[in-house]
Order: C-alpha cells, then structure tokens, then sequence
C-alpha cells in the first residue's frame, strides 16, 4: 500500500508518536499510531466498532491504565511535556474528559458537581472565587440560565441533555488543555444532541477538543480535522473537509459511503 | 391435528389448580403465621408490666419479686441495666465491626477476582456460619481471659462485633458493585487520587446501602445471647465500664427464666427487645426502598 495520508500540523498542542496500547501481550488495541493535534480546534476520531477509538482517546490522559495487564509504548507530548513521565493525576488534572452517558455525581449539588474536581482535590477557594468557577463555566456550557436558580438541586433532577452539559461544566472548571469527550452524545436526543454539538464548536475558541464518535455526520458538522482508525491503526488524517469529500485511503472511502461500519 | 386437543379441560384439571391455589395460601400462612402469634402472645402477657419505670429502673432482686406477686401487684423495677447494658455493647460492636468491616468491603470490591480476596470473601461467610456460642468462646479467650482479666462489655462486643463482620462487609461489596463504574472513572478523570475516589465518591453514592447492612447487622446481634453469658456475664446494676460485667436485654430474658417469681418480667422484656429489632428492621427496609 502506498504512503499513508497523514498530515503534519505546526505547533501542535497535542503530540501522539508511535503510540501503542496492548490489552494482553501482542493484543494490540491501537497500533503505532502518531498524530499530532492542533490548537482550538475539534478533532474527530472515527471508525467502526472495536477499532481502538476509545483507547485511544483514554491513553491521553491514561485512563485506559485502569485496566489490567495493559502495556503501553510510544510517547505522548501535551505541551510539549511526556504525560508518562508524569504523575497520572497531574495528566488528568491537564485534560477534562466527558463520557458516553452522563454521569454527575449523585451525591452532590449541581454547584458542587462543577467545582468537584477543586473540592475533591482537596484545594481550597473562597466562596467568591467558586461562585465565579460555578458561573463561567456553566455560562461555558449554556447551561447557567436554565440552572442559575436551582444551583442546590441535586445534578440528577436535570434531563440527559443538561446532565450531560454539566459533566462538560465539570471538565472544563479545572481549566484543561484538551478536553477529550467519548461518544458524549450517544446516549442523548437529537435536540440535546445538536445543543451539545453547538457547545463544542463554540468551545474551541478557547480549549482543544478530542473527540471519539461513530456518527460520521457529526464528525462532518464539528469537526476541522478527523482521524480515521481501522483495526487498532490510523488509517488516515487529513482536514475533515479533505477527508469527507476526497478520501485518500480505500478503507476510509467505504467506511464514509456506508459499506461497512 | 394441532395439539390442542391434547390439552386437559377437565374438571379433574380444574380441581388439581384449585388445590395448588389453597396449598401455596396455606403454606404462606403457615410462613408468618409465628410471628403473628408471638407478637400478639407478647403484647398481650407483656403490655401490664411496659411503663417508664420499666425503663428507667433497675431489676428488682427475687424477694421484692415474691413480695409483689404475694400482694398481686405488678413486679416492681425495669430493665434499665439491661437497655443500657445492650446499647453500650452493641455500640462498641459496632465502632469496631464498622470500620473492619466498610474497608474489607471495600478492598473485596476493588480486587475482585483476586485469590486473597476470594479467600477473605470465603472466610467471612463462614464466619457467618460459626454458631454464635463459639464466636463467644473465642472472645472469653482473647478478650476476658487475657485482656480484662475477667467478665466485660468489651468481650461481650468483641462477639458481637465479629457477628456483625461478615454482614458490613457483604453488604458493603454488593452496595459498591451496584454503582456506575463510570462515576469512578468521572471521579479519577479529575485527577482526584484513588483513595479520595473511594471515600468521597462511593461511599457517599452507596451511604444508604451501606446503612442498611449495618443496621441489619446491628438488629441481628442485638437479641443475641449465648456469647453473652460466656463474656459480659450479667449485672444488676447498671454499668457503663466497659472492663467490667454488664447486662442485656437477652441476658435479662435468660436470667427471668431461671427465677420463678420474675417470669412475668420475661414477656414485656421480650416485648421491648422485639420492638426495638422490628423497627430497626423497618427503618433499614424504609432506607433501602428510598434508594431505589
């Protein structure tokens, strides 16, 4: 097969080289992949079940090592810096990340959901400065105005849609580089979904955005560059206009027209 | 043909339904048909003697007993040094058993799989099956032949504790098993360190499951006896020194039974003991059902 088409960005915030994930020995769920993401913007992972998306996506802030038994190869660079030569919870405090289905915590309030990562961490703020954490990030997510007088209500009263932009809250109070989301929309309506959707275009002025999806046309909406994985290897990477209108690789092209997937 | 035909219409089908509706009412009946007549035995011989004296005074000796029954009066006294006998034991019970018990549940639920947890996991439901005497030999041994140098509430709580371990701890795997993997995981994406998952995500989330268990684990060990007699002993009076020889209610109810002029106190000690583990029972029910 010929050179693979995978472009290279300058000053990428995000630097993904040879970067391999073993569930057991030589069970490879991503293989030797090397991307590198640029600032302010959204990026798509893409491929079909099993292809390793997911993985990929928790091997940038290391939760995939919660899982046993799991060997990790390559380096990854977040500014510039090797996230497995730091401590893991330093790695994490750097990215947000924001699962498939919603998931505040029961037990708190949606105030306290927002400023958890402050409270849990045990750092202390005055009650002016979490006020503001609260506000700026639920302004953030477009969520402040329907919750401004419900900030005590327990986070599980809200619909799926609002759970989920509070979880997005929740991510982006500590101040991330990146935020990684994991299918956040599967789990939601197409009226919570396109909200969502209009969040994340609106949030890469001012965070890099991963995101793994399966729903090629949501890929096609948000996102500026897009990462096509088939069987645990990157495929192809290119500008998600490039990708979607002349895809270089012949799995890609399937994949996009339908056949398989 | 289809094989309809082949299906019995017949009276002698209809009779055979009849008989298994009326067998399974019955058997139900049979089922809580003690517990009816124990509480009504117990409300009926017991309800003369409950009053706030019974609460709030100690046993009577035999002769005020004789005395009183010679008269045709009621008993005179209560049970205070059995209520504050049970509560001090159980208490310490469970101050001991509690901590033990939520960390073990909680190492089980984070190693599952593993040998050493199959192992603990395993020991304790055989704990659960050691006759309660036995666990009360073993505190006699430990506790009031090497540590208070004779009959304590600490003994009696050492038994007891050990009861209530293997129900915190199961309850405390099974509660942590039924919450989100996906909280621990919001929780550790934070960058919030392990153990603060745990303690500050879990278990709050799993509070009123592991409420429950405890609560069940304390109703169970609060009627318990015959560990009792080998550790706290009994006392008349009432006492609050957990090194030396302490009352409860089931030892009361013992006690009672072997005196002929207080076997009237038997039944409205009975009344109390059973009442204070029933609502226990409900209140724990009444959690578990909130969480649901």
């Amino acid at each position: 097969m010929s050179e693979k088409n995978i472009i290279k960005i300058k000053d990428p915030i995000l630097s993904i080289q040879n970067l391999s994930v073993a569930y057991d020995k030589n069970n490879y769920a991503v293989k030797d992949v090397s991307v590198e993401v640029k600032k302010n913007t959204v990026t798509a992972i893409m491929g079909p079940s099993g292809c390793g998306k997911s993985t990929l996506l928790r091997a940038l802030n290391r939760m995939h090592e919660l899982y046993e038994n799991i060997e990790t190869k390559g380096t990854v660079l977040l500014n510039g810096q090797d996230i497995y030569k730091l401590p893991t919870i330093r790695v994490r405090r750097m990215t947000g990340m924001v699962f498939q289905r919603p998931n505040p915590f029961p037990t708190m309030s949606i105030y306290d959901n927002v400023i958890a990562g402050y409270k849990l961490n045990g750092i202390r703020l005055k009650k002016s400065e979490k006020d503001e954490i609260v506000e700026r990030s639920l302004r953030d997510v477009v969520l402040w105005e329907e919750v401004k007088d419900s900030l005590f209500k327990k986070g599980t009263f809200l619909s799926g849609g609002q759970q989920q932009r509070l979880c997005i809250a929740r991510a982006l109070a500590f101040g991330p580089e990146v935020i990684l989301l994991d299918e956040p929309t599967s789990a939601l309506d197409p009226v919570a979904t396109s909200k969502v959707e209009d969040l994340l275009t609106k949030l890469k002025e001012n965070y890099t955005i991963i995101l793994v999806t399966h729903n090629m046309a949501q890929a096609a909406r948000i996102s500026d560059y897009s990462l096509f994985m088939y069987l645990g290897e990157l495929v192809e990477y290119d500008k998600t206009k490039n990708m979607f209108t002349n895809p270089q690789d012949k799995r890609t092209e399937e994949y996009l027209t339908g056949k398989f997937g | 043909m289809n094989a309809l035909h082949q299906i019995d219409t017949s009276k002698r089908r209809l009779l055979k339904d009849r008989i298994f509706y009326w067998l399974v009412i019955a058997m139900a009946g049979l089922t809580i048909s003690p517990i009816v007549l124990i509480i009504s035995k117990l409300i009926a011989k017991g309800y003369k003697q409950i009053s706030f004296e019974f609460i709030i005074r100690n046993t009577p000796d035999t002769y005020e007993a004789m005395t009183a029954i010679s008269n045709n009066e009621l008993i005179p006294g209560g049970i205070a040094n059995g209520i504050t006998g049970t509560l001090l034991m159980v208490v310490l019970a469970a101050i001991i058993a509690i901590p033990v018990g939520i960390i073990t549940g909680i190492y089980l639920y984070e190693n599952q799989g593993k040998r050493l947890a199959n192992l603990t996991r395993n020991i304790s439901d055989i704990i659960q099956g050691v006759p309660s005497i036995v666990l009360g030999l073993i505190a006699y041994l430990w506790i009031v032949k090497n540590v208070t140098n004779g009959y304590s509430a600490l003994a009696g709580s050492v038994s007891l504790s050990i009861m209530m371990l293997p129900m915190i701890i199961r309850s405390t795997e099974e509660t942590l098993k039924m919450i989100p993997q996906t909280l621990k995981e919001a929780g550790l994406a934070l960058g919030v360190p392990y153990y603060k998952v745990i303690l500050k995500i879990l278990v709050p989330t799993g509070f009123s499951g592991l409420l429950t268990g405890i609560l069940l684990a304390i109703s169970r060990v609060m009627g318990e006896t015959a560990p009792l007699m080998l550790t706290a002993l009994g006392s008349s009076v009432i006492n609050l020194n957990i090194s030396e020889p302490t009352s409860a209610i089931p030892l009361l109810i013992w006690e009672f039974y072997n005196d002929p002029n207080m076997v009237d106190l038997i039944w409205s000690s009975s009344l109390l003991l059973m009442g204070i583990v029933l609502l226990l029972n409900i209140v724990s029910k009444q959690i578990a059902a909130k969480r649901k």
